[in-house]
């Protein structure tokens, strides 16, 4: 059974001690191989984010005798909703209200490490991890019920935190009462039975509605503290000393400017320089005055962003790869090879990297905003040089991450400079410094050729994505040979994980090589890529968002400078197909597109709401590489550092936005802030060659004054 | 050059000694405490640091705080009446129009400068009037569904034109 929910719009105090009560231990569930975060300079960016790391313990869940409920967990809240879905998931197997459990989220001296905040995780392992734990705690706590009254549990039910006794209907105890209960903690110390059971998705009541953010109330009266939010007693800010290039190495600096300056610290600990001061408008300044000091070595040599994709080619590991059915092609009747590019881009955050470092008797503690508050942690204690147990991070709510904050630099830095001043340091990186000194999504180039057997459809396919990386680099159509793969070269930026990573540039080559392909065999797009596509997840959401765009209909209606496109594609276990129309003006050399049909399934949809946010919010994120989001960069600099110069989507860029949500009970509930991002750039991009007849083969994807081909 | 400043802050007088040509997000973050307007770019390109000056929209980071001497200023944090939210907050809160929410309090502050000067915009109005904020959760759908609340023209879901 399909459902489908629709949408659409016109264009245009951390919890610092637990009260007394029990403390149940949850089997490890999320207890993974160890993965380090994806990036780092001179690797594939086709790595997935981290993975869980629990070692023993995987989650907490508290019961005060007040009767409150608190739920902990490693994952991170960075605005794709896991502290409703999670709450849901608690509130769902222990038989409460959502507004009854409390969740703690991401700090590694109360939580359990349930892994990085990366990957689509926290619904496919987080959300059964704690399901799992809670129903435990249940059924525990039903027991004890049954003990106390000497009846067979089983004839016991629980509603609203109650356990009652369904027969006589007269008893009744609530979990604060069984909480209290002297043998509560011994029995609940016990391990999670094997067998535990989740509730069944035709009896869910909290999970699959859309409860609201639980501190949504704080957010709009700007109550919620942010890590950039966080102070302390005595807290300086901080600002930390640049190259002017990347590579450029320091040969010197006087610190004296600074030091001379009322109310500044300035540190230096090798390569590292910073100052601390009592506003951020002295530190600002006081750093200027040590920059004035500054020399640097001169950089190495460094491409340009126009020499880019010739550069990443000519780096190929391994030289450039063969297709290995050449032979085929050369007899074959018609065949086709092209290369697609996919420019760097980066997060942006709106929050950018920010951490607030306070060192007590060799003890640190860090907040920041980091999807891997673990990992940070170890990176902490590592750069530091202090035990791992005498650093806490605290991960308050973030101001978004995109995959953008797994890694740890600015909580660091803050801590050196806390180190140094004697006093919590507050260390926020301006937008100039986000954009040069954290990473980007990797370029990259897809060099695709394939060739048609005599009735049109795909005889050989050879794929191979430079640079990017590997995720959904296999093609999804049927094809009988059929070669695809990653082969990394020498990025000339730090690159590393992001929103659908790699699967943005793989869905944008082969949706807009698939279209070539419809194009040469003379076939539509929609009948052509349903020619090459089994029954299944995949060929429901493309024939769903086609249908809901009319695409039979839009196809012969053939308007001038208007044109349609599609594309689909999937990712770590949810399927997405969207339909887009551009409108082209010729002479000006510019498109619009003017309405997004998208259709997304994800299994079972846990919170509707939510979801919606997010593919909505995907879709025009997307938009932001597909059309306009580059960066540019010459000798090491990064030139179009700043919002003026970089232009991510603002309300102007709304298209007309259709989503429909395909809801399967059937199916297992995969994560789903990431896959709806993939398909928007190649349905632009032959949407705009319906419309012109150009074909754009990069993102972004511009029209320019290029001619018809 | 320490001097004192003089302004209004949600109803309440406050005096600051401090460098006048400090940004007045500054003041307020340092300062006063009040977190709730944010920094996103530092150019006024993004709308986070938003706040009125004597009810209208400016850019907190690239106001000077002498600027503001004399003058009301007001915040997110000060919009409502204690526990009671300002209408455009519940606009916010009941469309959920926020992800991560960190630029929301701009959101908030822009929408309500605009639909203080015209009550019933219209989608196009909204769109120009909301421009100059960038929201990186791109939740615009949600933010445009919330205004038009607060100019009472939808309530939640709505259907295609
Ligand atoms: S920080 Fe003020 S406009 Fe961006
Ligand atoms: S909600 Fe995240 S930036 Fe707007």
């Amino acid at each position: 059974m399909i459902a489908t929910k629709t949408l659409s719009t016109t264009r245009r105090g951390f919890l610092n001690v637990l009260g007394a009560g029990i403390v149940i231990a949850v089997a490890p569930e999320t207890a993974r191989a160890q993965v380090a975060p994806a990036g780092g300079r001179g690797r594939g960016g086709g790595g997935r984010g981290g993975a869980g790391g629990a070692k023993t313990v995987a989650a907490r869940l508290h019961i005060g005798q007040d009767g409150i409920i608190t739920v902990m967990t490693g994952k991170v809240e960075c605005g794709q909703g896991a502290r409703a879905e999670l709450t849901q998931a608690a509130a769902e197997e222990l038989r409460v209200g959502a507004d009854r459990v409390r969740l703690v989220m991401a700090d590694t001296g109360l939580a359990p490490d349930d892994g990085g905040t990366s990957g689509s995780q926290s619904t496919p392992s987080t959300v059964p991890a704690i399901r799992r734990g809670c129903s435990a705690a249940r059924g525990l706590l039903v027991a004890l019920a049954a003990r106390r009254w000497e009846v067979d549990a089983k004839t016991l039910e629980v509603r609203d935190g109650k356990v009652s006794d369904g027969a006589a209907g007269a008893r009744s105890l609530s979990y604060a009462d069984l909480a209290a209960d002297k043998d509560a903690e011994k029995l609940l110390a016990g391990a999670i039975p094997a067998d535990v059971v989740m509730t069944p998705v035709e009896s869910w009541k909290v999970m699959g509605t859309s409860v609201a953010r639980p501190n949504g109330r704080d957010i709009v009266m700007g109550a919620h503290h942010y890590p950039s939010d966080v102070s302390r007693p005595g807290m300086l800010y901080g600002r930390v000393l640049r190259a002017p290039a990347y590579n450029a190495k320091l040969a010197s600096v006087d610190l004296g400017p600074a030091k001379g300056m009322t109310g500044v610290v300035a540190v230096q600990d090798k390569d590292f320089v910073g100052v601390a001061a009592t506003t951020a408008f002295l530190a600002e300044r006081a750093l200027e005055a040590i920059a004035k000091t500054a020399k640097w070595e001169d950089p190495p040599a460094q491409p340009s962003s126009e020499a880019l994709y010739d550069y990443l080619r000519e780096r190929v590991r391994g030289g450039a790869p063969k297709n290995p059915f050449a032979d085929e092609v050369a007899k074959a009747a018609k065949s086709l090879r092209q290369s697609y590019h996919v420019a760097y881009v980066q997060h942006c955050p709106m929050e950018p990297r920010a951490a607030v470092a306070e060192w007590i008797d060799d003890k640190l503690t860090v907040w920041t905003g980091t999807q891997q508050p673990f990992g940070v942690r170890g990176a902490l204690a590592q750069a530091l040089g202090v035990a791992g147990d005498r650093v806490r991070v605290i991960v308050p709510d973030v101001g978004g991450g995109f995959g953008g904050k797994p890694t740890g630099e600015c909580a660091v830095e803050a801590a050196r400079l806390a180190r140094g001043a004697g006093k919590p340091v507050s260390l926020r990186w301006t937008r100039e410094e986000e954009f040069t000194w954290a990473y980007f999504r990797p370029a990259g180039v897809i060099e695709a050729e394939a060739s048609l057997d005599d009735r049109g459809g795909l005889a050989t396919w050879n794929f191979t994505n430079i640079n990017s990386g590997g995720n959904e680099v296999q093609s999804p159509y049927r094809v009988a040979k059929n070669q695809a793969r990653f082969v990394g070269s020498e990025p000339p930026l730090r690159h590393g994980s992001y929103r659908a990573l790699a699967v943005t540039a793989n869905t944008f080559g082969r949706e807009s090589f698939m279209d070539e392909l419809a194009v040469l065999a003379g076939r539509d797009p929609l009948e052509f890529r349903l020619a090459h596509l089994e029954g299944g997840r995949l060929r429901t959401v493309l024939e769903e968002a086609a249908r809901r765009f009319d695409w039979a209909s839009r196809v012969k209606d053939k308007r001038a400078d208007v044109g349609v496109g599609l594309a689909c594609g999937t990712d770590k276990g949810s399927y997405v197909a969207a339909c887009a129309e551009v409108v082209a003006d010729r002479k000006a050399g510019t498109f619009t597109v003017t309405r997004v049909c998208q259709a997304y399934e994800c299994g079972k949809i846990i919170n509707p709401a939510n979801l919606m946010r997010q593919v909505t919010g995907a879709i025009v994120m997307g938009l932001g590489p597909a059309l306009r989001e580059e960066m540019r960069f010459a000798g090491g600099k990064i030139l179009n550092g700043n919002f003026a110069d970089y232009e991510v989507p603002r309300f102007a860029d709304l298209p007309e936005l259709e989503v429909h949500l395909l809801d399967r009970a059937d199916l297992a509930s995969a994560g789903a802030g990431e896959t709806p991002i993939i398909a928007i750039a190649p349905a632009v991009a032959n949407a705009l060659f319906a419309a012109t007849g150009v074909r754009v083969r990069q993102m972004p994807i511009r029209l320019g004054k290029a001619k018809a081909n | 050059m320490d001097s004192t400043i003089k302004f209004t802050a949600n109803g309440e007088r406050r005096s600051v000694t401090t460098d006048s040509e400090r940004a007045l997000l500054d003041v307020l973050r340092e300062d006063l405490g009040l977190t709730g307007a944010k920094y996103g770019c530092g150019e006024r390109e993004c709308g986070a640091c938003s706040v009125l000056v004597d009810g209208r929209r400016a850019f907190s980071w690239r106001t000077p705080v002498s600027k503001v001497v004399g003058k009301t200023v007001v915040r997110v944090e000060g919009l409502g009446s204690g526990e009671k939210l300002h209408p455009v907050q519940e606009a916010f809160l009941a469309e959920g129009a926020f992800q991560c929410g960190y630029c929301t309090a701009g959101m908030i502050i822009a929408a309500v400068g605009m639909l203080a000067e015209n009550p019933k915009p219209t989608d196009a109005q909204i769109v120009a009037g909301m421009d100059r904020n960038i929201c990186r959760c791109c939740a615009y759908p949600d933010i445009l569904r919330a205004v038009r609340r607060c100019a009472g023209r939808n309530r939640g879901a709505e259907v295609r034109p």
